[in-house]
């Protein structure tokens, strides 16, 4: 046992819980496993609404001159679907996992801002509402998802279709910022003593490295979408060649963060994976640092490779070699991770349940949209399938297979931890099954349709063409993905209505959540452990920190994660749901007149001042002489 | 060679999408040994019994040691095959680019919502003819397309012939490309440019040099005059109604260049880029309503009789 300090101080006091109105709790809230369930929640609901809109551009299709929508519907459905499945799915998604897994995972008792993220949620939600709000009253935004200019300007674009998307974008990056600071704060800063940076589960890592990811990406399309908006609202010519703005200046910026954002969402994917593969192989992961290397490499060359969506546009020859060159490159990393898995599994006999099923569909399909990824970095394939089904197929495959197949098994392997209730395995093969053979049945045809000539976003095609087979194939494809996430999400609501407690730690899991209750319990009841190893549960013995108050958190040093210090973790407040009401009213109000920009501040400044209005004046260096850090304690 | 109708990048009629269907074909071969041998691995990984008998054990320090080395010879093998790919896109896109542009044939490419329009100039002679969607060129020649946009930003693409190049307001581009089979090839619109994007097909007709020659004396005539009295009033109709504030008819007072020119509309193939036959019924269909085939297109209705809808398109079937 190591006493850093005498145990001098008496315990901290600790504050009379007021009593509000259940109402009242609820919006206050600051409980990251509260704030992460609600995102995961949230962002579950957007994938069905997109996959609605999917599904209904698929029945549009499956006929030569279907007649179901016309172009204008058309239009705002796939604008909305991109949009929603990129800026209200994946991303929340992945980020509320996060929120959820991250301080559980290293041994925190909270976030490291949890009012922040409890702005996150509401700002992201208000987001999504205006999106199908507008939808519904037909201004849904019909540029595109990446909403190109001259099309996405004021002249070709009048309305406030465009409006919509650019602000939809201002609502989702105040958000995913908001989220990707406080895990990056909270995994550098509150790692539980002795989980040191090379202890960190994977799927840690690729968080960290994916909130990086989102830091340096977002910025340029928020300059960009601010842009868009100012050439719509104030008369601005940033993208108005006749003015002397640029078109392709656009799609520089566009795609400076949108191709780093393929990776923001398939990078916590592959962190599951690397969790999963783990826990079925009962098995340290077989190169750890190579692993953690790729996942940095990734997020690096990601930054390196946006103008291979520019191909088509005329760029001089030698820039778009070099272009092809990083886009090949990051296949390496990507290919590390493949055979470190297929290394951690050789021989270990992992038993076949929904998570590591779930894996399985992830290395085929996910395989196979990387293996045409590389297809589309070579300049010649590029220009003949560019802006083609084939490339739907592609990044479908990336990013079905790469984030929503390790999703589907994430969220089955965390369901105990999340719910404390068991999946039926069963339903959850099942779902499985439907999922994988309906997505390849939908997909890998639109491969063959690009390459004879089926150019995307049509909302229609002549029978002369021959494309009428593969489309209707495909939608069937699509009906029975769409069903499989269905059985998915019965199997869920099934669980979530019997009465059956799920044990702490239903798969002999290696990391720090699954040393917690299922669900794991209010952060001030947390114990904070000791760590010895980088799978504490399997290896060694957990400790555990002792003399923490109830309202505090234990604050460690970044690579070592020694004790440094504690703080008070702040309290339930619902200063954050008032903030994010000022902030969607300014918002929405800049989509009709600048003078919202002036007008919603004042709101805004006003609910921050309330927000941070200091209450409480306990300095938070002292207490760390209560602090007893126990190693060893006992064993598992 | 018999003529070839197609839009596949599968089926090149032309150097450049030969080369880039040959490129395909290799990343495809090495795409699908790579598929299979992962998967085959993985599929080894998993079928193998277990290392030892106990669970949870991690394996023996030599059989890490095996591992390391197979993951490493394994990276290396996917930087080597991934440094070939590479090697062969670059070589592809150099021999693309050394195609022999001698003595090109130059066509101005002008991206209209939603129609292609194309310019031709005759070197020596001062007129210059415009067509839509149809792009008459000669076997054999190469044929350097000069690709502007008016509005926003569309992509001119035949997979038979070629990959795609962006037409971008503001900006010229340039793609070469060459038929060396007589046929006709169908091209679009691959840039999403609004709402009639999916009805901006074009087509691009190779034929034997004598033949192209023809066909481009002829549409450098004037258009031929209304020869009946329906056609004469069909004339009458076009030239009074707004039909002449869009579309020029040479040889008459029609010479607007908002929507397609017309002169030699009976000469092309389809209309309405490509949404229609070009035969009278259609023709009288499109006239009475284009919002019914291509919602959101520019052209208005134009509510006629049942007679003087006769004579239009007797008159506009005339403009061979």
């Amino acid at each position: 046992m190591t006493v850093i300090e005498d145990p001098l101080a008496p315990a901290a006091p600790t504050s009379e819980p007021r009593s509000h109105s259940a109402v009242y709790d609820w919006l206050a809230s600051t409980e990251h496993t509260a704030l992460g369930r609600r995102f995961i929640v949230t962002a579950f609901t957007f994938f069905l609404l997109g996959g609605v809109l999917a599904l209904l551009m698929r029945l549009q299709l499956a006929r030569p001159l279907g007649q179901l929508l016309g172009p204008d519907r058309y239009n705002q459905l796939f604008t909305t679907h991109g949009s929603t499945m990129m800026f209200l799915f994946a991303v929340p998604m992945m980020q509320g996992l996060g929120l959820y897994f991250v301080p559980l995972m290293v041994g925190a008792r909270n976030l490291a801002f949890p009012r922040l993220a409890s702005f996150a949620f509401w700002i992201y939600v208000f987001g999504g509402i205006t999106l199908y709000f507008a939808l519904l009253s037909n201004t849904g935004p019909d540029a595109g998802w990446f909403a190109y200019v001259p099309l996405a300007g004021p002249e070709h674009s009048p309305g406030k279709r465009v409006d919509v998307w650019a602000q939809l974008i201002t609502f989702t990056e105040l958000s995913a910022l908001s989220v990707a600071v406080n895990l990056i704060v909270t995994t550098f800063k509150h790692k539980a003593p002795g989980l040191s940076l090379d202890r960190l589960p994977i799927f840690v890592w690729s968080s960290l490295v994916t909130s990086f990811m989102v830091l340096f990406a977002m910025p340029a399309i928020i300059v960009a979408s601010s842009c868009l908006a100012l050439d719509r609202l104030v008369g601005t010519h940033f993208f108005n060649p006749a003015e002397g703005g640029d078109a392709l200046l656009w799609q520089h910026m566009f795609w400076f963060f949108g191709h780093p954002e393929v990776y923001i969402i398939f990078l916590p994917g592959l962190g599951m994976v690397s969790e999963i593969v783990v826990t079925a192989s009962q098995r340290s992961l077989f190169g750890y640092v190579p692993v953690v290397l790729a996942n940095v490499a990734t997020a690096i060359l990601a930054f390196g490779l946006w103008v291979h969506h520019m191909f088509a546009t005329g760029l001089p020859q030698l820039g778009a070699s070099f272009f092809t060159g990083a886009s090949i490159l990051i296949a390496i990393p990507t290919g590390v991770q493949f055979f470190c898995w297929i290394a951690t599994l050789w021989g270990s006999r992992p038993k076949l349940n929904a998570p590591f099923a779930f894996i399985l569909a992830f290395f085929v399909t996910f395989l196979i949209g990387g293996l045409t990824g590389v297809m589309l970095a070579a300049v010649p394939i590029n220009v003949q399938v560019h802006d083609t089904f084939f490339v739907v197929a592609h990044l479908h495959y990336v990013l079905i297979g790469g984030a929503v197949f390790p999703l589907f098994g994430g969220l089955s392997h965390w369901f105990p931890k999340l719910t404390g209730r068991a999946l039926s395995e069963r339903l959850g093969l099942l779902s499985c099954a439907l999922v994988f053979v309906g997505f390849n049945v939908a997909f890998f045809p639109q491969h063959l349709l690009g390459l004879r000539g089926m150019p995307r976003r049509i909302y229609s095609y002549l029978p002369e063409t021959g494309w009428g087979f593969w489309n209707l194939i495909s939608t069937l494809g699509a009906f029975t993905l769409g069903l499989g996430a269905l059985v998915f999400l019965f199997n869920a609501a099934r669980s979530l209505r019997s009465h059956s407690q799920a044990p702490a730690d239903p798969w002999r899991g290696h990391s720090l959540e699954w040393a917690q209750s299922s669900p794991p319990p209010a952060a001030h009841e947390r114990e904070i452990p000791v760590v010895e190893s980088r799978y504490p549960l399997w290896i060694g013995a957990l400790g555990r920190v002792t003399g923490l108050a109830a309202d505090e958190q234990l604050v460690t040093r970044v690579v070592d994660a020694e004790p440094d210090h504690v703080l008070q973790v702040a309290e339930p407040s619902v200063m954050p749901f008032f903030t994010a009401i000022a902030t969607a009213g300014l918002i929405i109000a800049c989509l009709f007149t600048p003078w919202g920009l002036p007008a919603g501040l004042v709101f805004v400044s006003a609910a921050l001042v309330v927000w941070f209005w200091p209450t409480d004046t306990r300095p938070g260096f002292e207490t760390k002489q209560r602090l007893r850090v126990e190693r060893s304690g006992g064993t598992r | 060679m018999t003529p070839l109708t197609a839009h596949s990048a599968l089926e090149p009629a032309g150097p450049l999408a030969s080369q880039i269907l040959r490129l395909f074909w290799l990343y495809f071969d090495v795409s699908a040994l790579v598929f299979t041998l992962v998967i085959a691995v993985l599929g080894l990984a998993l079928g193998r019994k277990a290392e030892a008998g106990s669970e949870r054990s991690e394996p023996s320090s030599s059989a890490q040691r095996g591992k390391r080395r197979v993951v490493i010879g394994a990276t290396v093998a996917t930087a080597l095959t991934l440094l070939g790919l590479l090697v062969a896109s670059v070589a592809t896109g150099h021999a693309m680019a050394q195609l022999p542009a001698s003595a090109p044939l130059r066509v101005q490419v002008i991206a209209h919502k939603w129609w292609w329009e194309f310019r031709y100039s005759v070197s020596g002679r001062a007129t210059q003819f415009s067509t839509a969607y149809e792009l008459h060129v000669p076997v054999g020649q190469p044929v350097e397309l000069q690709l502007v946009a008016t509005d926003v930003i569309h992509s001119f693409w035949v997979p038979s012939l070629s990959g795609k190049r962006d037409a971008i307001p503001g900006k010229h581009n340039v793609l070469l490309i060459r038929a060396d089979r007589p046929g006709s090839y169908e091209g679009a619109c691959a840039e999403y440019c609004g709402t009639e994007h999916a009805n901006m097909r074009f087509l691009v007709i190779a034929e034997a040099k004598a033949q192209f020659a023809a066909w481009r004396e002829h549409q450098l005539d004037p258009a031929p005059a209304p020869q009946t009295p329906l056609e004469q009033r069909g004339f009458q109709l076009f030239a009074s109604s707004r039909c002449a504030a869009c579309h020029t008819i040479s040889g008459t007072d029609a010479f607007a260049t908002v929507g397609p020119d017309l002169s030699h509309l009976a000469s092309r193939t389809r209309l309405a880029m490509g949404t229609l036959a070009n035969d009278p019924s259609h023709l009288q269909r499109w006239l009475e309503d284009p919002q019914r085939d291509k919602p959101g297109v520019q052209m208005p209705s134009t509510p006629l009789s049942a007679d003087d809808q006769r004579a239009l398109v007797a008159y506009l079937r005339s403009l061979r």
